[in-house]
């Protein structure tokens, strides 16, 4: 697993990529709070074009990443998602709850 | 069956052999998919409330074909049971959290249960062993 930090204006994009496991989701979720504390960023794009699988521990990590930047006044937005991790989501009831685009374009329009 | 020690790097390759075996079992993609993530969570809570996350313990897990009759139909499916020698854990503690409320973690158990068609926890000697299910949907006997 991969986690970059892009910076656009007022934005920050995460681009993530392999599979997010308990392993490495501890990883996820401080680069995420980090950014978020430290950047106060308008917007946080997570990319997850790249992640093919994430389990409990990873959509905790989003989770946490989500009410972080709530409690800062940021958006928190995830693209990219495959159908195992929109499945997740969607089991976790979920899928509502965060702000989801297909991709880059769509979420820096918004 | 598959031995292995409670190293959470590991888990990636579990994935791959069971995502596998069950694709060579017939499993419909989606089924695959929900199948893989239950036992990635399973594992992944042997290692962290089992083991307390020590990753140097042991851990197996048997496959097999399973079936079962209901009326005049016939299900068959995978059985999938996994082992570990921690200590005993509180049934109470098994139980799946509400989803109303917007908190990270306690989805593992939630997403096991809704893959699977059985959830059977037992403590057996000085062993935990957790019995997955799932079947294909049923066939009739008649044809």
């Amino acid at each position: 697993m991969q986690i970059q930090a892009r910076h656009l204006d007022t934005t920050t994009i995460f681009d993530v990529s392999g599979d997010i496991d308990f392993a490495n989701s501890p990883e996820v979720r401080q680069a995420l709070l980090r950014e978020i504390r430290e950047s106060h960023t308008a917007r946080v794009i997570v990319n997850l074009g790249q992640v093919r699988y994430i389990d409990s521990s990873g959509v905790a990590s989003l989770v946490e990443g989500l009410k972080a930047s709530r409690d800062l006044g940021s958006r928190f937005i995830l693209i990219g998602l495959s159908i195992s991790a929109r499945e997740v989501l969607q089991l976790s009831r979920l899928i509502k709850v965060f702000e989801i685009y297909d991709n880059e374009e769509q979420a820096l329009a918004t | 069956m598959m031995a292995l020690c409670s190293n959470p790097r590991l888990l990636s390759t579990v994935r791959g052999a069971v995502e596998s075996l069950a694709e060579m079992l017939g499993f419909p993609a989606a089924q695959r998919r929900s199948i893989t993530r239950a036992v990635d969570e399973a594992l992944s809570n042997i290692v962290r409330h089992s083991y307390g996350n020590r990753f140097d313990q042991p851990i197996t897990l048997y496959f097999r074909r399973a079936r079962r009759r209901r009326g005049n139909c016939v299900e068959r499916g995978l059985e999938i049971v996994l082992c570990d020698r921690g200590p005993a854990i509180d049934p109470n503690k098994l139980r799946r959290r509400s989803l109303d409320e917007l908190r990270p973690g306690g989805l593992g158990l939630h997403f096991i249960h809704e893959a699977m068609d059985t959830v059977e926890f037992t403590r057996k000697g000085a062993r935990n062993r957790l019995r997955l299910v799932k079947y294909f949907a049923p066939t009739s006997t008649a044809l």
